[in-house]
């Protein structure tokens, strides 16, 4: 069970969070001008990185607050997490390990 | 006499306690300190039971969790009856009754023993070539067959009537097996004063200090410095000692599962203890010491009743005081079995040992064991061995250089300790994502590169010397708690080293020899070889076709040979081959530790309303929405669900109905920009509709399908009462959190749950305002006054209520939403002055039916999450000025606005009374070839009381353009015929409503 630290919390386990997949896709300010394809990426194709994943939880269990991390998909370690809205230490678009 | 291979000295068995139990309904006699297995063997019973497959005789082959073939049903009293027990691991105790499995009739003379004769038949992977044909043989046939022959116990059939406990515990340092290097660990960590656990499998704690009789360490016997260490353990107020404790599950983040046994050993369980307890174990560091499993050798027959492991003898021998036989033979390739030899000598067995190296490859031990009084046979191999129900002899020869099998010779023997070197137990490091590497010094794979904060120490990764052990265990414990100590003992020095044989030389057939590699599931080398020959070539194929290490000891004992013979006929490496994936739990784990307290009522949380009580004395049923008990109807004697519905729904449309509706979701939604937040996640628009007035609103996920609905009223500019489904209350609360907290957190709006807050008193029917009237105050009720889609605020029988006036079954309707701790109170009250008006309870049941006759659909009886506003009719509730919304852009995708989508509609059965199955397919020519089109399935049918017929909702592909048509719907015998109308039964013009 994974033992995540939740920015406001401190760190807690799994079963009180809910995972919200891919971090940092913001939804179009104007979806009209988004066209078919596009907006099928936007609803459909997340990453799916060996490595690196930054990703959004939510602490349902706890105080209600979601929040955002980057987790290792591969071993399962947490490099950090960070409130939302804020930016990562590093960037992650799809850092992959050989 | 009883006991008659117990030696009179020895032993850590309590002799000042006798115990009897019994096995297959003999007494056995034993002492408290036994297990069963050594208690049998005191007893000179080895034929325990029959293999899985070829049902032969079978023995103890170890004296540790290892044991693959000594498993007994084990029967605790009544209701605590369970199988597969190994007889290694139970603790003997008075009034245990064991019996064998797998036989039948019995034990001694099992007519399932053909499958032996039968075995060329059975090789590995032979299920996938027989029981195939003819076809429908299968059901009657071979299912029936093989479901008798599959399994090895007798699973219960009564209830467990035993407790079990869950504890979640935290330390710095968690140390898994208290053998020498456990022990050394656990002392150096808890010296620093962080807290510590120790957990160790068996009833003691001390591993093979346990049986090392012979040894010193610092100049004393190894028991006195396990007695010592376990004093200062003991003592210590930072450390907890977990005997008869399995760690069985490595998880991420040093999440460690364990499960301690803590009643099973008793006579008597001491009063409210639970039988077993299940640890949940965060611990900052882990050291794993869990020692190894030594590896059995692989020649033809290796299996007989009275073949032990070496080091099982040695055990027997030292820690229980039992001699396995009278006449021993030692079977080896490495030096460690000497030891046990030299053990077996000086309890004054007659020993002789056969060494697969050649006199120039021994080390000290050779002479050691010679000058005891034992005849030694370097470089000769085991090709046989005799005895049907006890082994009788073994056959040896010289191999010469050339690898070539010289004479024959039969050693007589009553037992035999074989010994083909030791495999590190590396299955918690292994679930613990480490990686292992192949050593090749000592033919085992071993911990490698760590995953999570652990390391190893002892035996487990691969040290097999006593002093360097403990050493190496005090580095490790010491280093968990973040401390250089170090501790230098000297011990005696162990005999270690082996030479590693995957098939012992035999001069047979190969074709014709039976050498068990996994001594469960009955695979021997040859179906190793066949499966690679067969093209099985990754580790991971030839283990599932042959079934090697997949019985419930997951191949302790197997698996390195197992590797070994797969890697030679590849005539690769070992670590090119690779290991099969280790998988909790390392040991089995009862169904009860895991369900812990979780079980009958607490098996799930059930949510009641205020009414429950009410509802229950007024002979309602119930039923299960969500984790909700919800009222399903209220019979009257002698009536049945069909009656009791049919005279509910009457009641409602020609009188009035009272039902509870307090478990739909309830949100607050308050806020400078309430208003907006609602145009963005729903349908409908918001910033017009006035304080007082309500909506029906419909809510869609990002890609355009429905997600919820709920009317929803505007209490005042900033705040908004918004009702769910009953089922979706917590999932749109969380849809709405997540837009607000991700999306748009410059918008300021906050959200409450008040499902359980406010209590809601449905009352539908003509007489609805005739029965509140002379309740409520501060409201004025008339029609031009309160408009249907109103709300409220006063007050009735004296307490606050926002009243609705909306309607979820066409009739004249109030939702009264009281505070929770009113609503028993005002619904007895609203109930007595109903009476005069014949005012009549009704459930779900009735609910559903009332608002299909009038075509209001359900989310998630109606949509399935695939199902858009134009489906089911509601587009034209979305203006076509509107702005963005939530699923808006996706309304547009091809897929969405594509024609022939599903689409709700009504259907009527040409005979009015058969009322369709929900679920039921939908095609339009029943003549067609298989596999039909299907154009569409029922997502709602009822008996109409109030339309005298049945009624039936469905989504059928281009539905609308149907409406008029025929259509066939499945039936369990066939199809039936239904005209396709407009979702709507009862009160088309929608006239009763506005009342």
């Amino acid at each position: 069970m994974l033992l995540i630290a939740c920015p406001h919390c401190g760190k807690r386990p799994e079963t009180e969070f809910r995972c919200g997949g891919q971090a940092h896709i913001a939804r179009p300010a104007d979806p009209s001008t988004v066209d078919d394809g596009a907006w099928s990426e936007h609803l459909f194709v997340r990453a799916n990185p060996k490595g690196v994943h930054a990703e959004r939880w939510c602490h349902v269990h706890g105080c209600g607050r979601w929040f955002n991390a980057r987790r290792d998909t591969v071993s399962d370690r947490f490099i950090e997490t960070y409130p939302m809205g804020a930016k990562p230490t590093q960037s992650t678009q799809s850092e992959t390990r050989a | 006499m009883a006991q008659p291979f117990r030696l009179s000295r020895g032993g850590r068995i309590d002799r000042s306690r006798p115990i009897v139990f019994a096995f297959n309904g003999k007494p056995v006699h034993g002492y408290a300190g036994d297990t069963v297995a050594s208690a049998l063997l005191a007893n000179g019973i080895h034929l325990v039971g029959r293999s899985f497959k070829y049902h032969r005789p079978r023995g103890i082959l170890s004296h540790g969790p290892d044991e693959p073939s000594a498993l007994l049903s084990v029967d605790r009293g009544p209701g605590r009856i369970d199988p597969n027990n190994r007889a290694s691991v139970v603790e003997a105790r008075s009034g245990l009754r064991t019996t064998s499995q797998n036989h039948w009739p019995s034990l001694e003379f099992d007519v399932g023993a053909v499958n032996d004769l039968l075995s060329p038949v059975f090789v590995a992977g032979f299920y996938y070539k027989t029981f195939m044909w003819p076809r429908k043989f299968w059901d009657k046939v071979y299912e029936p067959f093989i479901r008798a022959a599959a399994g090895l116990g007798k699973a219960p059939t009564v209830a467990d009537p035993d407790r079990y406990a869950n504890r979640h515990a935290h330390c710095d340092v968690l140390v898994v097996g208290a053998g020498p290097a456990g022990l050394a660990a656990a002392l150096a960590a808890a010296r620093t004063g962080k807290r510590v656990i120790l957990a160790d499998e068996g009833a003691e704690p001390g591993g093979s200090l346990l049986h090392d009789t012979t040894s010193q360490i610092d100049g004393r016997p190894a028991a006195d410095w396990l007695a010592e260490t376990l004093a200062e353990l003991d003592g210590r107020e930072n450390v907890i000692l977990l005997p008869r404790t399995t760690a069985f599950g490595y998880y991420n983040h040093n999440h460690v599962a364990m499960t301690e046994r803590v009643t099973d050993h008793l006579a008597s369980a001491a009063g409210q203890a639970p039988r077993e307890r299940l640890w949940q174990v965060r611990a900052e560091q882990v050291v794993l010491a869990g020692g190894a499993h030594e590896r059995p050798l692989v020649f033809a027959d290796n299996d007989r009743p009275g073949i032990l492991l070496a080091e099982s003898v040695r055990v027997f021998l030292n820690r229980y005081g039992v001699a396995p036989g009278r006449r021993l033979v030692f079977a080896t390739c490495g030096a460690s079995a000497y030891q046990a030899a030299l053990d077996a000598r000086a309890a004054g067995l007659d020993v002789t040992l056969v060494d697969l190296r050649l006199e120039a490859d021994c080390g000290p031990e050779l002479a050691q064991l010679r000058s005891a009084g034992a005849e030694v046979l370097t470089g000769h191999t085991v090709v046989g061995s005799k005895g049907r129900k006890r082994v009788t002899g073994l056959i040896v020869a010289p191999v010469g250089s050339d690898g070539r099998c010289g004479g024959r010779r039969l050693l007589a023997c009553d037992c035999v300790g074989m010994s083909g070197g030791w495999t590190p137990a590396v299955h918690l490091f292994s679930q613990s994502r480490g990686k292992l590497r192949y050593d090749d010094a000592i033919d085992a794979f071993v911990p490698n590169i760590s995953a999570q904060a652990e390391r190893s120490a002892g035996a487990a990764r691969g040290t097999y010397d006593l002093a360097a052990c403990v050493n190496e265990g005090f580095a490790a414990g010491a280093a968990a708690a973040g401390s250089d100590e170090r501790q230098e003992v000297r011990a005696t020095p162990t005999l270690t080293g082996f030479q590693p044989v995957r098939i012992m030389p035999t001069d047979a057939n190969p074709t014709k020899v039976r050498a068990f590699v996994d001594y469960q599931n009955d695979v021997t080398a040859k179906d190793i070889k066949l499966a690679v020959r067969e093209g099985f070539q990754s580790i991971e194929h030839v283990k599932r076709y042959t079934t090697t290490g997949m019985a419930t000891d997951q191949g302790k004992t197997s698996n390195m040979n197992a590797l070994g013979i797969v890697a030679g006929q590849l005539d690769k490496a070992l670590p090119a081959v690779g290991t099969t994936t280790f998988r909790p739990p390392y040991t089995p784990v009862t169904f009860g530790a895991l369900v812990g307290p979780a079980r009958h009522a607490l098996f799930d949380p059930i949510r009641t309303t205020p009414i429950h009580e009410w509802a229950e004395a007024h002979g309602a049923l119930f039923e299960n929405v969500a984790l909700w008990r919800r009222a399903w109807y209220f019979p009257k004697a002698g009536e049945d669900l069909h009656a009791a519905v049919a005279r509910e729904c009457k009641a409602v449309r020609e009188g009035v109905g009272i039902f509870d509706a307090s478990t739909l979701g309830k949100i607050e939604i308050v806020g400078r920009d309430a208003a907006e937040f609602m145009n963005r996640l729903y349908i409908n628009p918001w910033t017009k509709l006035a304080p007082g007035r309500c909506r029906y609103g419909l809510m869609l996920k990002e890609d355009g399908y429905i997600l919820d609905d709920g009317v929803v009223a505007r209490v005042s500019d900033e705040c908004f009462h918004v009702t769910t489904t009953t089922g979706g209350a917590a999932r749109v609360l969380a849809h709405m959190e997540d837009y607000l907290q991700t999306e748009w957190p410059e918008l300021e709006v906050f959200l409450t749950s008040t499902t359980e807050q406010w209590a809601v008193i449905a009352l539908q029917g003509p007489k609805a305002r005739d029965v509140i009237a002379p309740l409520v105050d501060g409201i004025d009720l008339s029609p031009e006054a309160f408009p249907h889609m109103a709300m409220r605020s006063g007050t009735i029988c004296g307490v606050p209520t926002r009243l609705f006036r909306v309607s979820f079954t066409g009739e004249l309707g109030f939702e009264i939403n009281v505070p929770s701790d009113h609503a028993r109170a005002v619904w007895e009250a609203v109930f007595a002055a109903g009476r005069a008006h014949g005012i009549t309870p009704y459930g779900t049941e009735t609910m559903h039916v009332l608002r299909a006759e009038k075509g209001y659909i359900i989310v998630g009886q109606e949509t399935d999450g695939t199902v858009t506003p134009d489906d089911v009719g509601m587009a034209g509730m979305i203006p076509k000025a509107k702005g963005d919304f939530v699923g808006k852009r996706s309304l547009a995708r091809p897929d969405v606005v594509a024609s022939g989508r599903k689409q709700l509609v009504g259907l009527m059965t040409d005979d009015p009374k058969l009322v369709l199955d929900e679920g039921a397919q939908i095609v339009a020519d029943t003549a067609q070839p298989i596999p039909m089109r299907m154009l569409g399935h029922v997502t709602s049918s009822y008996w109409s009381a109030n339309c005298g017929r049945s009624i039936a909702l469905a989504l059928v592909e281009g539905g609308r353009e149907r409406v008029g048509g025929h259509l066939h719907v499945t039936t369990p015998d066939g199809f039936t015929r239904v005209t396709v109308c407009e979702p709507v039964f009862f009160d088309t013009k929608g006239e009763r409503i506005n009342a």
